[in-house]
């Protein structure tokens, strides 16, 4: 049955992304394992994996629809909404928790004037929190799109935040 | 310290494999294909007593004598690199800073179980991680200890980085099989073991970053070298990663079966700002929390084990006395619930229904059977679920009730938070 919510048109992974894909297709003996690499280039291409992208996936793949939505909204890492342009993501498990994440969200919160989940009117900052992300040892931290950032304080996040506008 | 596997870590171009081959790098490798059969390298590896590192402690060896003696071609080994557990980041050293360590770890054991190929299951968040790995790979496949007839030995060996998406479970070694395989990480049920029926049902050897790191030395230096560190049952060096509040929190590798008071005091620096110690984590967040008194005990599978814990990751989480363990415990919990896969119903189920409760407990609004009620949800679940992942999500509870029951009835009864610091600020 013909989903209408799904936007057929615009969604075409550029030459380079194609490639990388076509490039890895020789590295698995099936080429189901392309799912998520194939989704995490969609991510960059088309910036969220709403059901057109996901449907556009799911063609160049050959593989059912419900399966890559299955697998889309399974990992954290995949967004299937917008975010804003930087995703300030706060790591507030147990050791990030006991040297002070809570405090560092809410000075987030503040700041940015956003509660956790929201996006900024400028659509510059989203933020959420995560799980632990593997710098305990240099707690509190928080990841910005792709980069750590580590044993966080209110200058730190202050300067960060700067340099990110 | 960090004299073995992380000795690397510090100096200029640690990741470039001109900086490693000064060192000596590759050539164990070299000593491996050229002296030894795929079988003596294995032998030697069971004689070393090397054990995962990731966290169960099965002995390397075996599992690869297991997965070589299965007739199904091609074969093919897994790095996990997962590394999710909280507390831990002990591989991230490795794989960030001395990539070609654990490469060349990575092509002795494939050389050992005779894999066609290894992928490196990396956790998508390690952005940076992947990223040196990739260029590493690439470098050993320009020098030749990669790809076909490596050092004009008839071995084919290929290496590739897989990046996963957010998923702590993915690090149980059949729901990494399912991502890999471009599904959504949930385990399998076993047997059958991945050594026989793991990827593209395939045999499958799956071993954690810091256990690959160790084969290189182990050929280098001989089983009986590695053998003659730590305990009997148990040898080696052993990265230990301590956070939490302590003074100096980091890495570590020491040998293993080091006690958690010397690590806590002597290496971590002691308890900040001279509070007390009230409670710590030995082996990442699902291994059950233990206290002072416990302290004295060698950091190694079976003497952890016996004080009623685990070894686990080898992630020490300290907590100091201004901490609310029914928050603690409301905290892991909600990481379990949040992490569960959903594909059984006693741990999809049992991890939410214990946050509720702990819910209701942290916000003084527990009842007094709430207690029995999560020791019922517990037994519920233990042994009764496809992966660890539900056995783990029971500890906390279990043992901050064996050890802190009083805790538990004073926000229960009393209705107030046990520490003498501000309610919100500290059941976290």
């Amino acid at each position: 049955m013909e989903d209408t919510n799904i936007e057929k048109k615009g969604y075409a992974f550029s030459k380079e992304g194609m490639n990388i894909l076509k490039e890895m297709m020789k590295d698995y003996p099936s080429s189901d394992a392309l799912l998520l690499p194939a989704l995490y280039i969609a991510q960059e291409e088309f910036g969220h994996l709403d059901s057109g992208a996901l449907q556009y996936v799911a063609d160049v793949l050959k593989v059912p629809r419900s399966k890559v939505f299955g697998v889309a909204t399974y990992y954290t890492m995949y967004k299937t909404k917008p975010t804003g342009k930087h995703l300030v993501q706060v790591c507030t498990n147990l050791s990030c928790s006991l040297l002070g994440a809570d405090h560092i969200l809410k000075y987030l919160e503040n700041k940015l004037g956003i509660k956790v989940g929201e996006t900024t009117h400028d659509k510059k900052f989203t933020l959420i929190t995560v799980e632990c992300l593997g710098s305990c040892g240099t707690a509190p931290m928080m990841q910005v799109n792709d980069t750590y950032y580590e044993n966080l304080t209110e200058e730190g996040i202050d300067r960060i935040l700067e340099g990110l506008k | 310290m960090n004299d073995i596997l992380l000795k690397n870590i510090n100096k200029q171009n640690s990741t470039d494999i001109e900086t490693y081959l000064k060192d000596g790098g590759y050539k164990p490798l070299e000593k491996a294909l050229k002296e030894y059969t795929p079988k003596e390298v294995i032998d030697i590896v069971q004689k070393s007593g090397l054990r995962g590192r990731g966290g169960a402690g099965f002995p390397t060896g075996k599992k690869w004598e297991f997965a070589a003696a299965d007739k199904n071609t091609p074969r093919y080994l897994l790095c996990n690199a997962d590394e999710g557990e909280p507390g831990t980041y002990k591989d991230r050293p490795i794989i960030e800073k001395d990539p070609h360590q654990l490469i060349e770890g990575i092509i002795i054991s494939g050389y050992a179980i005779g894999a066609a190929a290894c992928y490196i299951y990396i956790r998508g968040e390690y952005v940076y991680g992947a990223d040196v790995l990739q260029k590493a790979i690439a470098q050993a496949y320009k020098k030749g200890f990669l790809g076909k007839k490596i050092l004009g030995k008839k071995f084919d060996f290929d290496l590739y980085v897989h990046k996963g998406a957010g998923a702590y479970v993915c690090g149980e070694e059949t729901a990494l099989i399912e991502s890999l395989e471009g599904k959504r990480g949930q385990s399998r049920i076993k047997p059958p073991f991945p050594v026989n029926v793991g990827v593209w049902n395939k045999p499958t050897v799956i071993n954690n970053v810091e256990t690959l790191a160790n084969v290189s030395h182990i050929i280098k230096n001989g089983p009986d070298w590695f053998k003659s560190m730590g305990p009997e049952k148990c040898p080696g060096p052993k990265i230990y990663s301590i956070s939490g509040h302590v003074n100096k929190p980091g890495n570590y590798e020491l040998i293993m079966g080091t006690s958690l008071k010397d690590l806590i005091y002597k290496y971590a620096g002691g308890i900040k700002d001279g509070k007390k110690l009230k409670a710590v984590i030995p082996g990442g967040a699902s291994t059950p929390v233990l206290k002072p008194e416990h302290i004295e005990v060698n950091m190694d599978y079976e003497s952890v084990g016996a004080v009623g814990s685990m070894l686990g990751s080898g992630a020490i989480m300290v907590m100091d006395e201004t901490v609310c363990m029914v928050g603690v415990t409301r905290r892991l919990l909600k990481f379990f619930a949040h992490e569960s896969c959903g594909k059984c119903s006693p741990c999809r189920e049992g991890t939410h229904w214990l946050v509720q409760i702990l819910d209701r407990i942290v916000n003084n609004e527990g009842k007094t059977e709430d207690i029995d009620l999560m020791l019922d949800i517990c037994d519920n679940m233990r042994g009764k679920t496809f992966c660890p992942l539900g056995d783990g999500a029971i500890n906390p509870v279990l043992s901050t009730i064996k050890h802190f029951r009083d805790e538990y009835l004073i926000h229960i009864e009393e209705k107030r938070c046990p520490v003498n610091y501000p309610h919100s600020e500290y059941c976290l």
